[in-house]
């Protein structure tokens, strides 16, 4: 393989790529927007299929229950209020029973959408995780592990300090939240860079230590746990000073986190396309010996590119912190999986920035429509619809994990066929 | 994959073949640092100290236990075994000497209590470790195991509940583990998927699907209370046997077939012609392909069991062990199972060895709380830094099968 020094290696032509990324990337300049939204639609066509064969029966299928769910589902994630200056968002979602007065429901609606928007925040920076890796040929499922390593970096630097200016006191708790998630991705990253352990399986390990350690620090007389409330397992409320500002809505309105999400996204976008890091990480991620044999130095990138998700991953802990939950404790842990959803964000997004983007947005609804809060019980029970939105996820998944194979077919049916039919003519 | 770059720091640790020797000498001084840290005149301080009473020599009795059986899977067994008795050894006395007030008798009483608590938890992994080496011996990486397993713990209630009988339900789980392996086999071996993202797909899928199935079905009153469990195995001849008596001579069905499945498993990997193919498979599938050997056969099959096996494991927690389900109840276990194939270098004793030690650190764990309630959480942390030094070299490396996740494509 004779790459020359001074030019970019491009994924072979022929054959199939090295790796996972060098696949995908063939196949996303193969399908561009097309898959990820067919992907999706089958997913959500068969979560409606398992709601109507659960509430109707195998013969007699409920396909007016899919509907309705889907609607309050919309309803639930506030996206309806987009609309309610041309028109009342009334009439694409179901709220007319509950809501008579067009003012409560875009006022509803505002604070669903809200919700909607903090999780897709949070969603946006754990999927940046997932992806930044992939593009160096990493796979990154230690998101959650390193959230929380953000989390608890942040509740710390959050809870002490009381009384020192808010200019100082939340940039400083997401910087620190921002280096745990970096140190925690990065001891990955220094595995598989020196000795090669697979980054998957010590991501998975490192989840579930710091899954341990947070239930550990916050548990009942643990070094985090709260002074006031000696029974529950749960952490001092973080200072006034490092909470961050929110600029629309009241409680739990959203927060300034979303514009660092945003932030996030463009500086993804601009790492990897405009330094010399960038070019090295995709470099290494398309094929990782025809970079080395090009001069670039594997081992550093692999390091960098796990410590760079880390930091995403630990600023999506901090701004969940410091933007609306302000205290974190043991139940908490146990019943967070943001990280895990990165992970679905950043395939149906394609791993780059304006599908993670986009996804981020599907799955933050999806959650924020499903939740106990916000799915009208009386449409459908939101346990159940938890549960559907795990199974939802998983399609989606398990579809990015397919849709390589029908563009590997669609690619096949323009390349292959020569070379078939020729022992077919010897054989005949 | 790459090959490491920079040599670490520790290279001098890797390159030395007196090693082994070295690391075991290491774990029997460590119990016996444990021991000696209890004994009177050191241990009232520590006690008076501290507060923790049995931590200390239990912490270093682990490690020497972890240190023997790193040494005996790499062919050092005579230092290895004894690294792993000084460590057991170690965690006795010291606990003994911990706590002077508890009489031998009752001693006795706790540390079999301890064996048996052990052997229950270590059985799930037992299933779920050795279901993970038949996959991952033929190529197949499974970070599904958790997944699976849970399909089989709901399944396994779901058939003893809906057809009235244990043997039935664990049938049942049997076939739903193996349905979602074989969801994995199809799209990482037919459609050539990444193994990994089709893992993650199979855990979130087998999560959301067990916890709708169950609110669907079972919804706020839980799992019935009347159900047809897995039985216990009486063995009258040995039930007053000392100590050995109130392990063995009342346990779980499902525990004496997982020490079966070790032992048949050990058999078919290593003495048969099977065995020979799924390791072939695993390590040079093209070679085994030139030879006549169906390279998708044998990782359908290798799959496809590792589901049935993981779902058993499962269904022992559900209908064997707890004897009802919750959503998400196997929480992580398939993980940890995970961790005790690659920390048994995926051969079936190594898992089992690893197996049986975070099931000590499970069982432990849930009765250290009368000492201290934090470092039982703590301790809960083992098996993945264990794991996590493990794959890390600093004491050996764990080197998986090496044609592992890369789909095999014909010509």
């Amino acid at each position: 393989m004779s790459v020359p020094v001074t030019q970019p290696p491009v994924p072979p032509e022929q054959g199939e790529p090295t790796t996972l990324t060098g696949r995908l990337a063939l196949y996303q300049r193969a399908g561009g927007v097309i898959t990820p939204l067919l992907t999706a639609l089958l997913a959500f066509a068969v979560g409606a299929m398992v709601i109507a064969f659960t509430e109707g029966s195998a013969r007699d299928p409920n396909w007016t229950a899919a509907a309705k769910t889907f609607r309050a589902v919309l309803d639930g994630t506030g996206l309806p209020w987009l609309i309610h200056w041309f028109v009342d968002p009334r009439t694409i979602g179901a709220t007319h029973a509950i809501y008579p007065t067009e003012a409560d429901a875009v006022a509803i609606a505002a604070i669903n959408l809200q919700q909607t928007l903090i999780l897709t925040s949070t969603l946006i920076l754990t999927g940046l995780a997932v992806a930044f890796a992939f593009r160096c040929g990493l796979f990154n499922i230690g998101g959650q592990g390193q959230y929380f390593a953000g989390i608890i970096i942040a509740v710390a630097v959050g809870t002490h300090f009381a009384g020192m200016p808010r200019g100082f006191h939340v940039p400083l708790a997401l910087l620190c939240a921002a280096l745990a998630g970096a140190v925690w991705a990065g001891i990955a990253g220094i595995m598989r860079a020196t000795v090669g352990a697979h980054e998957v399986i010590t991501t998975i390990m490192l989840n579930w230590i710091a899954y341990w350690v947070g239930s550990y620090l916050f548990s009942l007389g643990g070094p985090l746990q709260s002074d006031t409330q000696e029974s529950v397992p749960i952490s001092n409320d973080i200072a006034d000073s490092a909470k961050l500002h929110v600029f629309w809505g009241g409680i739990q309105g959203l927060h300034i986190g979303f514009f660092i999400a945003i932030a996030a996204l463009i500086a993804f976008w601009a790492i990897l396309n405009r330094t010399t890091l960038g070019y090295e990480v995709r470099a290494v991620g398309y094929n990782p010996e025809a970079a080395r044999y090009g001069g670039i130095n594997v081992a550093r990138n692999y390091f960098l590119a796990m410590a760079i998700s880390g930091t995403f991953a630990g600023l999506a802990g901090a701004i969940d912190v410091l933007g609306w939950q302000y205290r974190y404790g043991q139940i908490d842990i146990q019943q967070s999986d943001i990280g895990f959803v990165g992970i679905a964000v950043a395939l149906l997004g394609r791993n780059t920035a304006i599908g993670i983007f986009f996804s981020a947005l599907l799955f933050g609804g999806l959650l924020t429509g499903t939740s106990t809060r916000n799915l009208d019980p009386t449409v459908f029970d939101p346990e159940l619809a938890g549960n559907l939105t795990l199974l939802i996820q998983g399609l989606v998944v398990l579809f990015v994990a397919a849709d390589l194979l029908i563009l590997s077919v669609w690619r096949a049916r323009r390349r292959i066929p020569i070379p078939r039919r020729k022992p077919k003519a010897v054989g005949a | 994959m790459s090959t490491p770059e920079v040599t670490a720091p520790w290279g001098w640790l890797l390159r030395s073949e007196a090693r082994n020797r070295q690391i075991a000498i290491v774990g029997i001084v460590l119990a016996a640092i444990g021991v000696w840290l209890m004994l009177p005149p050191l241990g009232d301080n520590i006690r008076n100290a501290t507060g923790a009473y049995g931590v200390i020599p239990v912490f270093f009795g682990v490690l020497a236990i972890a240190a023997g059986i790193w040494t005996v899977s790499r062919g050092e067994r005579k230092l290895g075994w004894s690294a792993v008795a000084a460590g057991l050894i170690g965690i006795a006395l010291g606990l003994v000497a911990a706590d002077g007030s508890i009489s031998d008798h009752e001693a006795v009483f706790v540390w079999s209590s301890l064996v048996a608590a052990t052997l229950r938890w270590a059985t799930p992994l037992i299933f779920a470790a050795i279901g993970g080496m038949f996959s991952e011996r033929s190529g197949v990486v499974n970070i599904a195991l958790e997944g699976m397993m849970l399909s089989g713990a709901f399944f396994g209630i779901w058939g003893a509940d809906r057809f009235g009988h244990w043997a039935l339900g664990l049938l049942t789980a049997v076939v739903a583990g193996g349905a979602l392996a074989l969801i994995h086999a199809f799209f990482s071996i037919h459609l050539r998927a990444d193994q990994i993202v089709s893992g993650v797909a199979i855990n979130l899928l087998a999560l959301g699907l067990t916890g709708y199935l169950y609110i669907k079905i079972y919804g706020e009153q839980g799992t019935p209370t009347e159900l047809s469990l897995i039985p216990n195995v009486h063995l009258s001849f040995i039930e007053d046997v000392y100590f050995i008596g109130p392990i063995f001579g009342n346990m779980n069905l499902m525990i004496w077939l997982a020490l079966a499945t070790v032992v048949i498993s050990w058999v078919v990997m290593f003495k048969t012609p099977i065995g020979l193919r799924i390791r072939s498979v695993g390590e040079h599938p093209r070679a085994a392909d030139t030879v006549g050997i169906s390279v998708f056969k044998i990782r359908y099959a290798a799959v496809v069991l590792s589901g049935m096996l993981a779902a058993l494991g499962g269904a022992y927690l559900s209908i064997g062990f707890v004897g009802s389900f919750a959503e998400n109840m196997t929480a992580g276990r398939g993980f940890i199972a995970l961790a005790a194939l690659i920390f048994g270098m995926w051969k079936p004793f190594g898992a089992f060895g690893a197996a049986l030690l975070f099931g000590f650190s499970s069982a432990l764990a849930r009765s250290l709380p009368e000492y201290s309630e934090q470092a039982a959480l703590l301790f809960e942390t083992l098996p993945y830094v264990l794991t996590l030094i493990a794959v890390g070299g600093l004491i050996g490396r764990s080197i998986p099968p090496a044609a592992i996740g890369r789909p095999y494509e014909k010509q």
